[in-house]
């Protein structure tokens, strides 16, 4: 009957608990003030916006700690879940987030690269991965994808006076509003076989009905575009000439945290909406799995520019992640989701090391610009390598559980057990190049002995990030626990 | 009291500890503090060692020692440690090693030293920790983490083509484990323990069992190494420093040895059995053919890696000759001439490279055609090595003796033919033994420098006197070795019978 409602009763109406959003809101609503501040801020070095950034990330991070759920609950008409892996992962890129922030800070300082605003595109483009992995609709998720995705086009973006930069950006752009295509295309075939947005509903329909061609159509569709996100073969293409051209600050945050958040989108889709289909996206992602570990190993051997070296490894990397979700059991899940957070931090620390390799605006590019590191600065040396032995997989470092663990978790499946060999295998050649740069640390003269002195915030970011490879390498239980935990209502 | 301390968990940690503490410490800067820290690790070690066999008692053939604690309760992964007779001996020649290792070093690296130290510290404390792990996974995690330090020593310290060197070095034995880790998930998950025990007694069809051994044999084989796996050792050996050389030789090799009788032979009897003759046949090869190309060795260090792989070769044939014996003492005589083997071959090469590394300080050359009558200027060191060559060729009344007659004489109950083959050692090993002490130190002094070189400081002489010392014991009166060895050996080889017979 009523035409309009008054605003008194828009508010009687609002029966939610704003409770389990409010990790979301607040950043949202202390990045604005964060925005205002900062555009009224007269300091040139921007070191209160870096503050304040990290004081938000810190709060953020308590706060779901603080509301950590122990039930798995669907809010807000469906489309919001607040489930222990949505709160483990959202803790884990607050974490990613922050570390990555302290490598980026003298780096942007140094290049004069527009600063406040640098600091808060990291806090939305966080905003739009805390909704990714909470999304329980294609709706939710999709928003949460692009609000971080549109953030990383203009983080890679920044150095504008950098033409490999805005290459960079552009090919980042074009690549991933193509992916964004294709996983929209997909989602549009899925409401239209299904009639339903809800993951759990698709579910329910998967379950009560024979996939049809069109769904598996769909299907394709979105792994593709999940894929594109994830930088898997042969969707592989732009990561390389993005992580290469893009501000070595970007690259740090980009190879960390977005990708702990993709996991959670295809988590969400794949295990949540198509679980009925298992079989299906389990083919796919095998084909995935092992050409990014392929390629990805035997590219990166023949790489002579450190940065696209990691961008290859990165895909290999990829590929091992991709046995957990491959297993299709929790366990399984576990595995990848400890797999994708170690390797989050190894990257943070591994990219991290080439903005503390960097003197003055020149940047670090060739394996051969880390020569002699061990000589020039012995601890520096030391931290970076285990970094890269971690990557490599070898005890006592926490690669070597992470591998454990995805090879694991395939071996438990019934004829997968090519699928651990073929990783065993690729991760021979991918000792070799990780050995290689080991080899350019500690063995080989520098050309300037001078002794490598860095800002704190980078010391610390480094220190943090390799002390974590090695304890927990040593003591990786607690994470392992705090993995499994995260997968318990499923 | 005595009986209370972690005994296992100390040889493992204190060197580890220590190695830490000097690698962070004040480093070169200090170098007293740096090398009196090591060097007193070092001496606490062989006491340790000296308390572990007080504390052993071996008559049970059973793990003893044994310490457990949780840690990966979520798969199942424990810091479980213990011993028994085989890997007794192994422990203490690591802490003998590595002790001679450290005072070797006093005089022979010129930079970095500390962190040389540091390197050899940490890789006493990683090498007890696989003879002492019984968990699989914590076995594997020592294995590889291993190779770290002995991949900067090479890499650091070592020769002209040290990268090449090291490189393959680093990639050949992971090559190898890499399986032998996805065998070692695969039945860890089967059997729902990393425990090396309850792997044992884990049935597993034919099918298994073969994969599983190949990865076995591929982890150990490399490691040991066997032909035609063996191409890394010649090159590492040849460009590492003379300490890495001396724990390459002394105890990394003996790893693939005490790996196959500790998961090969009791996990994966019936496909051993099925392929021992491969296995025999590539000893034989090792011991023979590679005894020819020793001989044709221009570097003194590149001679005395071939003469470790044919030493090797006795090994493997020791241990997998037990398939072909029918009676049990003849088989617990094979395994006992290889451990006798390995020991014997951790003494007398750690020897050789000691005393390589002695004319290298001086004369800064590897070639044997830089040298001639060294014992003109060096009559001290002309004697002892003669001990250790001839020990090499394995002369009776030195410890290279009895584990290569052990082994040619159940080879020979198996069949004579490979008793012939093996037995083709005598010549050749003495043939290139004493061929190269021939070029090396008999003659005129070649030139000024061989002329005037100064014979071996009190430093060195410690050094190669103790080793001969131990040459000469083990030689003469193996008996003790034998008795800590024998129970474990014998429970061992039951163990693996019943699993045949089991499944026969």
């Amino acid at each position: 009957m009523e035409t309009t409602l008054s605003l008194a009763q828009v508010i009687t109406n609002i029966n939610h608990d704003f409770w389990p959003l409010f990790p979301e809101l607040f950043l949202l609503s202390a990045a604005s003030i964060l925005l205002m501040i900062d555009v009224f801020s007269v300091d040139m070095d921007r070191k209160l916006s870096y503050n304040l950034a990290q004081f938000i990330l810190l709060v953020t991070g308590i706060i779901i700690v603080f509301q950590f759920p122990t039930s798995q609950d669907f809010l807000y008409h469906r489309h919001f879940i607040h489930d222990p892996l949505s709160a483990t992962l959202k803790i884990s890129m607050v974490v990613l987030t922050s570390i990555a922030l302290m490598f980026a800070r003298p780096y942007i300082l140094q290049r004069r690269i527009l600063r406040g605003e640098y600091y808060l595109l990291h806090l939305f483009s966080l905003l739009g991965m805390m909704l990714l992995v909470s999304g329980s609709s294609l709706l939710s998720l999709y928003l949460g994808l692009e609000l971080m995705s549109l953030c990383l086009y203009a983080l890679v973006a920044m150095n504008r006076r950098d033409k490999l930069s805005a290459e960079a950006a552009v090919k980042y752009f074009v690549m991933g509003a193509i992916a964004s295509g294709f996983i929209l295309y997909g989602i549009s075939f899925v409401y239209g076989v299904t009639g339903q947005i809800h993951l759990a509903d698709i579910a329910a329909f998967l379950n009560d009905n024979e996939a049809s061609l069109t769904l598996r159509f769909a299907l394709v569709f979105i792994v593709t575009g999940l894929a594109f996100k994830f930088g898997a073969v042969p969707f592989q293409m732009w990561v390389p000439d993005v992580y290469h051209g893009a501000p070595t600050s970007t690259t740090v945050f980009l190879a960390s945290a977005p990708k702990v958040a993709a996991f959670g989108l295809a988590i969400r889709i794949l295990v949540f909406g198509f679980a009925g289909v298992l079989v299906d996206w389990q083919n796919l992602l095998i084909i995935l799995a092992v050409s990014s570990m392929l390629v990805g190993n035997l590219v990166a051997l023949a790489q002579t520019n450190i940065k696209r070296l990691l961008a290859y490894s990165a895909i290999a990397h990829i590929g091992y992640f991709l046995l957990g979700l491959i297993a299709g059991n929790t366990q399984g899940y576990a595995a990848s989701l400890f797999y994708i957070l170690t390797y989050a931090i190894t990257a943070l620390g591994g990219f991290g090391c080439l903005i503390y390799m960097a003197k003055g605006r020149q940047e670090v590019d060739r394996i051969d610009d880390l020569k002699g590191l061990g000589q020039r600065n012995p601890w520096a040396g030391l931290l970076v390598s285990f970094l890269f032995l971690s990557m490599a997989g070898l005890p006592p470092f926490v690669g070597f559980w992470a591998k454990l663990e995805v090879i694991k978790a395939v071996l438990n499946v019934d004829g997968l057990i090519w699928l651990a060999l073929v990783a065993a295998f690729m991760s021979i050649i991918g000792l070799f190049y990780y050995l290689k740069v080991v080899k350019v640390i500690f063995f080989d003269k520098a050309e300037v002995e001078t002794r490598i002195r860095a800002e704190r915030s980078l010391r610390l970011g480094l220190g943090i990030t390799s002390i974590a490879v090695i304890a927990l390498g040593l003591f990786p239980t607690q994470l392992l626990e705090f993995c499994q935990k995260a997968f318990q209502y499923i | 009291m005595l009986t209370q301390i972690p005994i296992l968990s100390l040889l493992i940690w204190l060197p580890l500890i220590g190695g830490f503490l000097v690698l962070f410490g004040p480093g070169d800067k200090m170098l007293v503090w740096s090398q009196r820290i090591s060097l007193v690790i070092s001496i606490i070690v062989v006491f340790l060692c000296g308390l572990l066999l007080y504390m052993f008692s071996g008559a049970s053939g059973q793990m003893e020692l044994a310490e457990y604690a949780q840690w990966i309760p979520s798969l199942n992964i424990n810091y479980s440690l213990g011993v028994d007779g085989i890997a007794v001996p192994l422990i203490v020649l690591t802490g003998f090693i590595n002790l001679l290792v450290i005072i070797g070093a006093m005089g022979s690296i010129k930079f970095r030293r500390a962190q040389y130290y540091s390197a050899a510290l940490l890789l006493t404390g990683l090498m007890n920790g696989v003879f002492a792990a019984q968990d699989a996974i914590l076995f594997y995690v020592f294995w590889e983490a291993m190779l770290i330090p002995m991949f900067l020593m090479i890499g650091v310290w070592g020769g002209p083509n040290r990268i090449y060197a090291t490189i393959k070095f680093f990639l050949f034995t992971f090559f190898g484990s890499i399986f032998m880790l996805v065998g070692l998930i695969y039945m860890g998950a089967k059997a729902g323990s990393f425990n090396i025990a309850d792997l044992q007694k884990m049935p597993l069809t034919m099918f298994e069992q073969t994969w599983i051994f190949i990865a076995f044999v591929a982890a150990f084989a490399v490691k040991i190494p066997m032909v035609p796996v063996h191409t890394w050792l010649p090159d590492a050996h040849v460009e590492a420093p003379t300490g890495g050389s001396v724990i390459l030789a002394a105890i990394m090799l003996k790893m693939g040895g005490y790996g196959f009788l500790r998961f090969a032979l009791p996990i994966t009897p019936d496909a051993a059995n099925e392929y021992a003759w491969i296995l025999i046949a590539f000893s034989l090869v090792a011991i023979a053919y590679i005894g020819f190309i020793a001989l044709a060795q221009q570097d003194m260090k590149k001679l005395v890696a071939y003469s470790s792989i044919a030493h090797m070769g006795f090994v493997t044939l020791g241990i997998f000759i037990i398939f072909k014996l029918s009676n049990l003492d003849a088989s617990s005589m094979a395994v006992q001439g290889a451990m006798i083997q390995m020991i014997s071959h951790g003494l007398i090469s750690g020897a050789l490279f000691f005393s390589i590394g002695v004319l290298y300080d001086r004369v800064h050359s590897r070639d044997i055609a830089d040298y001639g009558g060294v014992v003109n200027s060096m009559p001290i060191f002309g004697a002892l090595m003669m001990l250790f060559v001839l020990a090499n060729a394995g002369l009776p009344g030195t410890s290279g003796f009895i584990g290569e007659f052990f082994v040619i004489l159940s080879s020979f109950q198996a069949d004579w033919r490979i008793a012939m083959v093996a037995a083709s050692t005598l010549i050749l090993g003495a043939a290139y033994s004493l061929w190269l002490y021939k070029r090396v130190i008999f003659g005129k002094p070649l030139n000024d420098t061989i002329e005037r070189l100064e014979d071996i400081n009190t430093r060195e002489k410690f050094i190669l006197i103790s080793l001969a010392l131990m040459i000469l014991a083990l030689g003469i009166f193996p008996q003790p070795l034998i008795e800590i060895m024998q129970p474990s050996i014998e429970g061992l080889l039951n163990l693996t019978q019943s699993k045949l017979e089991g499944a026969a």
